[in-house]
């Protein structure tokens, strides 16, 4: 327990030195909502049932948070980690791994909680959203979207060799998919290619789950298919990184 | 008090036989140099003492324990420092040593360990802004926080300037008169020689000599005499150096001569090294 303690105070320092990771994985949803919600955040969106522009932006940038920080940058903190030898050298310590994984983990969470508790209270003060009402749901949302969204992040490293190549790999697999997922516009009106590939994405239904927790008022579980997608995503990113999750580098 | 002892270990990658059956003993508080080419088999020694990988064949005790069944207790115990440097880039040398001494029970202070690898005024600057011989020494650093009894260096000083490597000879000779026992690997004959108590030469996975500096070059009974006549280099090997020595200055003053360069010189461990890993 103390070392999870110490090991979780170490990964925050770590995150929050790391100037660029923290902009591109923790700023950058609450830089985009700040901008499109100026944009947008008083257009009635039709296609999702006629809700705020801001309202529908916040629960979006909140599913792309997710992917930032608990997908994204998670997967290239590791990525890098391995390839650098820091893993390999933390595995010859006396420090337990799964203490160390889990408070890689545990950090990583704690960044995604703050960056939801920023954009939620920037949507109240700027943008004039309320505040959720159902809170637990809300809970219960975020860690979903925290647990599934890391074990693919985790399950990824396995499939990217080289730190070079980490951020460049991953970012071409998260961007795509968070604007195909409907975070910033909604999918309703893609054309119907899109829409296709939209519906096999995780994210898809997790920005959906978490507009109807956030927008709509409605309890977690009054939609046990989108949290069913997205389940059975994190159990594929959990086998992934059961599979492929290494401490040693890649040799060359 | 024995701190390593090796028997019989084999270790293959595929149809590469990376390691043919060597065997080894460390005693405690001893400097021991593993010497030889790139793939003789170094790294895939030290990385199963470590615990790292895993011996198709013999035994390994490091500390009393097979690395491969070895617990929190016993990494306690140790420090490694791997072939290339492993830091977080945006710590400060502090944090790190901070960060890292954590991780064991009883922990040098991270002020002392700065003392010890030499980076006082370097203590609270980014990793990131060190030179490359300052990180080596961070890497040493982090292998010494938990006060380690055992410490293995895979190559601790591969791209030091001269200045750097005296450095690092000085920071691991006081480790050594702390009573650490270290197990080295480096290609540098010169870096074995001034730190080793005793050596071992790897070659395609066989250990081809082992003993100390002094007596592997002593086993070669020739002493070399050079000199040049007329300009052209005279090297002459031999058992009896005082006697030819003898010969040579007596008749080159009889005649007025100079021996132009003279010198007289055992073969050094480099001489011992290369003889032995020359490819035949």
């Amino acid at each position: 327990m103390n070392l999870f303690a110490h090991e979780l105070r170490a990964e925050q320092l770590l995150f929050w030195r790391n100037r660029e990771a923290a902009f591109f994985t923790f700023f950058l949803p609450v830089i985009f909502f700040l901008i499109f919600a100026s944009v947008y955040g008083d257009t009635r969106i039709k296609k999702e049932g006629n809700i705020r522009g801001a309202s529908f932006l916040e629960a979006g940038m909140i599913g792309y948070g997710v992917a930032a920080t608990c997908f994204a940058g998670l997967a290239i903190t590791l990525v890098i980690r391995r390839e650098s030898g820091i893993l390999k050298r933390i595995r010859a310590t006396p420090l337990p791994p799964p203490a160390y994984l889990l408070a890689v983990l545990a950090s990583t969470f704690v960044v995604f909680l703050i960056e939801a508790v920023l954009i939620i209270a920037i949507g109240r003060l700027l943008f004039s959203v309320p505040v959720p009402g159902r809170l637990l749901s809300l809970l219960a949302v975020l860690a979903i979207g925290a647990l599934c969204f890391a074990a693919m992040g985790v399950g990824i490293t396995g499939l990217v060799h080289s730190a070079e190549g980490s951020s460049a790999v991953i970012n071409a697999v998260y961007l795509p998919m968070a604007i195909i997922s409907g975070t910033f516009f909604t999918p309703n009106s893609y054309p119907q290619f899109l829409r296709v590939i939209a519906t096999v994405l995780p994210l898809t239904h997790y920005t959906q789950l978490t507009r109807d927790v956030m927008v709509r008022g409605q309890h977690v579980w009054h939609d046990w298919g989108a949290i069913a997608v997205v389940g059975v995503w994190g159990l594929i990113g959990l086998a992934a990184a059961i599979r492929g999750f290494r401490w040693q580098p890649f040799e060359s | 008090m024995r701190a390593i002892k090796v028997e019989g270990l084999a270790k293959r990658y595929g149809s590469h036989e990376a390691l043919r059956g060597i065997d080894f003993e460390i005693g405690a508080g001893e400097v021991f140099g593993l010497l030889g080419p790139n793939g003789a088999g170094k790294t895939t020694t030290i990385e199963i003492l470590e615990g790292y990988r895993e011996r198709d064949a013999g035994t390994v005790e490091v500390l009393g324990e097979d690395p491969q069944r070895a617990d929190r207790a016993w990494r306690e115990r140790l420090g490694v420092v791997l072939q290339s440097s492993s830091l977080y880039p945006n710590l400060t040398v502090r944090e790190s040593l901070r960060i890292f001494g954590g991780y064991y029970a009883s922990p040098r202070n991270a002020g002392e360990v700065i003392d010890i690898v030499g980076l006082a005024e370097k203590a609270d600057a980014r990793v990131r802004t060190l030179s490359g011989g300052q990180k080596r020494r961070l890497d040493l650093g982090l292998a010494l926080v938990g006060n380690p009894e055992l410490v293995f260096l895979d190559e601790p000083t591969t791209g030091f300037d001269p200045g750097a490597r005296r450095a690092a000879w000085e920071t691991i000779r006081n480790l050594r008169s702390l009573g650490t026992t270290i197990l080295l690997t480096t290609h540098y004959l010169d870096e074995a020689e001034q730190l080793s108590d005793r050596v071992a030469v790897l070659r395609e996975g066989r250990i081809v000599r082992e003993g100390s500096p002094a007596e592997l070059t002593g086993g070669n009974p020739e002493t070399e005499i050079r000199y040049r006549r007329n300009g052209d280099l005279v090297v002459e090997a031999t058992t009896d150096p005082t006697r030819r020595l003898y010969e040579l200055t007596a008749a080159a003053v009889e005649q007025g001569e100079e021996l132009v360069e003279l010198e007289v010189r055992r073969p050094t461990l480099e001489d011992v090294y290369l003889e032995l890993t020359a490819e035949d």
